[in-house]
């Protein structure tokens, strides 16, 4: 990344192009969550129809609610972010109000009240994405806090660890009560972790690429440069051992192996992460009774001995397939089947229950939402200009599609089942919260990876540096007259986030390999409170 | 760094292709394997809270489902004013959401339940009505007075009573105690269900079993003596007249045990007509006349009566057996009904309905009807049908003398009803070394027009205990079923 205050008076109004800039499908986005909310409060009308025969009293009320929400959400993105992905927030809507009806119905045959709370941290996490867009101006600002990040989110970790603080949960020491609340750190540790990651990747990928022995041509990075992977390993193989959780365990482990291969393009990390996990699995299998006792309940799940066996038979992942067969291809109808046979139907196994009253068609649809999702976040992370920002958004992206796979994945005996939940359908505040500020850094991201560069000012930090190996900043480049060499893109690390992109900075060549993206962040470069008139509107 | 990328997006849409596949594996192609499975208890789940079908007895409810505020919706619940859950238990059984089901809720579930072919034309109704599915209502045969004067009559004593309609096969009554109660075991409280289940059980006097029809099967005794009267004169060799050698004592051959008679004396004066050895149950006379006819002649008179045979009605029956390849000694207890012949009381309910019945014997049936609970349409009704001719006319008419002449002037007179001619066969069956004999009668009345044929038996006695006799223990119980259909 250059900072390059200098440039600043370019952006002057006179020499500001008048043509419009990119579309900003702020419309499009409006009427998507008006669409998603809709679907939404239809959902929960027909549970309240299909259990009660009457639709619920408060469904206007819930309707307007989850507008309000919605639109709330829209106009700080319209506000602060015009140019954010605009699919971002009426999917995230959308399968959080499916998942809300889902959890009404099985209150209902419950008896519960689990679907108020859901709404109430939905409310939340919706409330901090936005403050996520409102405070966060530049996400370039994020990398400063690095090993703050790093530090936060090992702390986290262990809270649940500490006596008094930390409570067992089905044999899982991952949640942390407070008074009435229990909440899981790990969720949030998440974020903080990919935010960890980014930034140490950015700052040391060429080290850990360009530096240290060379073994059967393999060449390994040095020890030194090796310290933080080998604290993820620590942590990722520590959560399996001491708080039990293969789940999470995976996900870290998942999140930091996708990370490093981004970083530094290297195949050789994947199958030294994935070895060094498998080898960790293998041990704590062999070691820990209840790893074992889930991959039994995977394989030998339809036999009585391990259906019947409790506590840690397959039980659970059984009824969720009876509960998804008897669905069938077109479902029950909500409200009509029976998911809360199935322990644990409104969270762990929410997938089930969806599967039981809206059919194979209806969870098409919702893995078809994660892919969206998924296929957005990827899309802005090879849009963005920066490597952290790339680096960071691809991570957030990859960990819901891991979640997503690693959950379903368990539920439908693809994978040992795990305790993780289904983001943003299952009933959970921790995870709720956690994946809404992921949605409101994407939107973040998103918006700085479409904001044109004319109007690229958020007041704090100035230039964008292009990514060499991003099309359209050729297409810039060449329009701005100068053309960049497209071979780039090569198996060797590309010089990023030291690339010129403007004319004035032409002259500039590019940078050495360990770049001028370690300069420091700290280094404020000015603050530029003013903006040309008409650049961008507020 | 876009290339990398590229892989990364590559392994979540491949992550996610799984996810799809996975999906409809379960939801699609493995779906009705699943459905299906040995372990999916979705289906009971599925029946527990539909609405549920009534059992009802003479139009009123004994067995039927109650719409409750909890995930099962319907509480099934037993009972009705004078009809306790204890005395029909035996034929309602019970649904449980624990233990599955028993008697007519697990034989008829598919009618209780609404799933039956028959039910075809209301299931479309329903869709097309949208209306809730609703199970079948079944109507039995039992006659509720008659079924209320067995039990009261047996008063906690254990045992059994069935009373047949000797012209249609229908079960009027069918009583077996201890009883138990239903509504305990279907109650949607899992652990306290579970109790009650490993209670019933658990319960030494097995009340679970259905002695009418099950359990561990009684030796008729001297009631048997009718089969093999009916065999001597079916044989066309015998009269009721005929006399027949009547020791004190009748040394069996091929060993030292001897038959003796219930009183220790010899049967009238040494010899005795078969109606007389009938009349006062002499057991010489019939353990010689049993080893005369032989085993085939025995055997096959024993089959044709229902010996031998596996029946639903539509509870299981177990069958009543008689023994095979038995040499004389044993031959002759056999003709007591002692030895290895084994009975239900409803065998030997079907052996005076046969008689009664100028010897077309009816296959017993506990069904009434089948209608549609909501309209009330007849959806199914049983019709009678015959199960055998174990004796001709003329020797069910001679049949019936002998067995009216129990009644006025021999062991059977327990069984007497002014004004009406009854006609019955008592026995009093050893079952084991020092225990006191289990008490039987079984009769059949008016004896010129047979309204109910019955057949009691009291376990070990009773409370007379070994002072027990067919006639004085188990006849006034049988006297009171028949008193309770006839008045009607």
């Amino acid at each position: 990344m250059t900072y390059s205050p200098e440039l600043a008076p370019a952006q002057s109004p006179s020499e500001q192009p008048e043509a419009r800039g990119p579309r900003t499908y702020r419309i499009a986005e409006l009427l998507l969550i008006l669409l998603a909310v809709v679907i939404s409060a239809g959902a929960y009308a027909l549970v309240g129809l299909g259990v009660r025969d009457t639709v619920p009293g408060n469904v206007y009320g819930y309707t307007i609610w989850l507008a309000v929400l919605g639109l709330g959400l829209h106009v700080v993105t319209w506000w602060r972010a015009k140019y954010a992905d605009p699919i971002l927030v009426p999917v995230a809507i959308l399968l959080n109000g499916l998942g809300l009806a889902m959890i009404y119905r099985i209150d209902l045959a419950k008896e519960s009240s689990t679907a108020t709370s859901q709404l109430v941290w939905m409310t939340l996490g919706t409330v901090l994405a936005a403050l996520v867009v409102f405070f966060v101006r530049d996400h370039r600002l994020l990398r400063r806090l690095t090993y703050t990040c790093g530090l936060a989110a090992i702390v986290l970790l262990l809270l649940p660890l500490i006596p008094g603080l930390g409570t067992t949960i089905n044999g899982a020491r991952i949640w942390i009560r407070l008074g009435p609340f229990s909440f899981q750190p790990g969720e949030i540790a998440k974020i903080l972790l990919a935010v960890f990651f980014a930034g140490y990747l950015v700052s040391f990928r060429d080290q850990l690429v360009l530096a240290g022995p060379k073994i059967l041509g393999i060449r390994f990075p040095r020890l030194r440069d090796l310290g933080p992977i080998i604290i993820a390993w620590v942590a990722s193989v520590g959560i399996l051992v001491f708080q039990r959780d293969l789940g999470t365990s995976l996900l870290f482990f998942g999140l930091f192996v996708a990370m490093l291969y981004v970083a530094t393009n290297k195949k050789t990390w994947i199958f030294l992460g994935l070895g060094m996990f498998a080898l960790g699995a293998v041990a704590a299998s062999f070691m820990f009774s209840h790893v074992q006792q889930r991959i039994d309940g995977w394989l030998g799940a339809l036999t009585p001995e391990e259906y019947n066996k409790s506590p840690g038979g397959s039980y659970q992942l059984v009824q969720g397939m009876f509960g998804m067969s008897s669905g069938g291809l077109t479902g029950t109808g909500l409200g009509e089947g029976r998911p809360q046979v199935v322990p644990y139907s409104e969270s762990d196994f929410i997938y089930a229950s969806l599967g039981e009253e809206l059919g194979m068609v209806g969870l098409f649809a919702i893995l078809m939402l994660y892919v969206i999702l998924f296929e957005r976040g990827m899309k802005i992370s090879s849009r963005v200009r920066d490597g952290f920002g790339k680096l960071l958004t691809a991570g957030l992206t990859f960990t819901i599609a891991l979640q997503v796979f690693i959950v379903i994945g368990g539920v439908t005996r693809v994978i040992p089942l795990t305790g993780l939940t289904t983001p943003f359908l299952a009933a959970g505040g921790s995870s709720l919260i956690a994946n809404w500020i992921i949605i409101g850094l994407l939107l973040r991201i998103s918006d700085a990876a479409r904001r044109p560069a004319e109007e690229f000012q958020t007041g704090v930090l100035t230039v964008v540096a292009d990514d060499s190996d991003d099309p359209e900043s050729h297409n810039r480049t060449a329009r701005l007259g100068r053309r960049r060499d497209t071979a780039e893109d090569a198996e060797a690390p590309i010089p990023w986030g030291d690339a010129p992109a403007r004319q004035d900075s032409g002259a500039q060549q590019p940078g050495p390999r360990i770049s001028q993206d370690d300069a420091p962040t700290t280094a404020q470069p000015p603050i530029r409170p003013t903006r040309p008139p008409g650049g961008e509107q507020r | 760094m876009n290339k990398p990328l590229r892989h990364v997006a590559l392994v979540g849409f491949v992550m996610f292709a799984l996810l799809f596949g996975s999906t409809s594996w379960i939801q699609y192609f493995q779906a009705e394997n699943l459905r299906e499975h040995e372990l999916n208890n979705r289906t009971l789940i599925e029946e527990l809270s539909r609405e549920r079908g009534p059992i009802l007895v003479d139009g009123t409810p004994i067995a039927y489902s109650v719409p409750v505020d909890d995930v099962y919706e319907f509480q099934r619940t037993y009972g009705a004013d004078g009809m306790s859950p204890e005395m029909y238990a035996n034929i309602t059984g019970f649904f449980s959401v624990t233990n599955g089901a028993t008697n007519l809720e697990k034989t008829e579930n598919s009618l209780l339940a609404g799933t039956d072919d028959a039910l075809f034309y209301d299931k479309i109704t329903n869709w097309l009505t949208g209306r809730q599915p609703m199970g079948a209502a079944i109507e039995i045969t039992v006659d509720p007075a008659a079924q209320k004067a067995a039990w009261d009559a047996l008063g906690g004593q254990k045992g059994a009573a069935v009373a047949l309609d000797p012209k249609t096969g229908d079960v009027l009554a069918m009583v077996s105690t201890p009883g138990w109660d239903p509504n305990a075991l279907a109650t949607h409280d899992h652990s306290a269900a579970q109790d009650a289940y490993d209670r019933l059980i658990a319960d030494e006097d097995n009340p679970a079993y259905n002695r009418a029809i099950g359990g561990n099967l009684y030796p008729p005794g001297s009631t048997f003596k009718i089969v093999t009267a009916a065999a001597a004169l079916e044989s066309g060799e015998y009269e009721p007249d005929t006399m027949l050698d009547g020791p004190a004592e009748l040394d069996l051959p091929q060993t030292t045990a001897t038959i003796r008679n219930s009183g220790g004396g010899a049967c009238g004066s040494g010899t005795i007509s078969l109606a007389d050895s009938l009349r006062i149950s002499c057991n010489t006379s019939f353990a010689d006349l049993g080893m005369t006819l032989g085993q085939d002649a025995m055997e096959t008179q024993a089959r044709e009566f229902g010996f031998g045979e596996d029946m639903e009605i539509p509870l299981r029956v177990s069958a009543s057996s008689f023994p095979a390849d038995t040499n004389p000694p044993q031959l002759a207890q056999s003709a007591l009904g002692q030895f290895e012949v084994r009975s239900t009381p409803l065998q030997m309910a079907m052996v005076s309905a046969a008689i009664a019945n100028d010897g077309k014997l009816m296959h017993p049936q506990l069904i009434d009807q089948v209608r549609n609970a909501r309209t009330l349409d007849l959806i199914e009704e049983p019709s009678p049908r015959e199960f055998s001719r174990p004796v001709s006319g003329e020797t069910a008419q001679e049949l019936t003398d002998m067995m009216v002449s129990v009644v006025t002037d021999g062991t059977g007179s327990a069984g007497q009803i002014p004004g009406i001619d009854v006609a019955a066969k008592t026995g009093t069956a050893q079952h084991a070394e020092g225990a006191a004999p289990h008490a039987w009668y079984t009769s059949f009345a008016p004896a010129d027009d047979p309204q109910v044929a019955v057949a009691v038996v009291v376990e070990s006695g009773g409370r007379a205990g070994s002072e027990a006799y067919g006639g004085s223990t188990a006849g006034p119980i049988a006297k009171a079923v028949m008193e309770a259909v006839i008045k009607e």
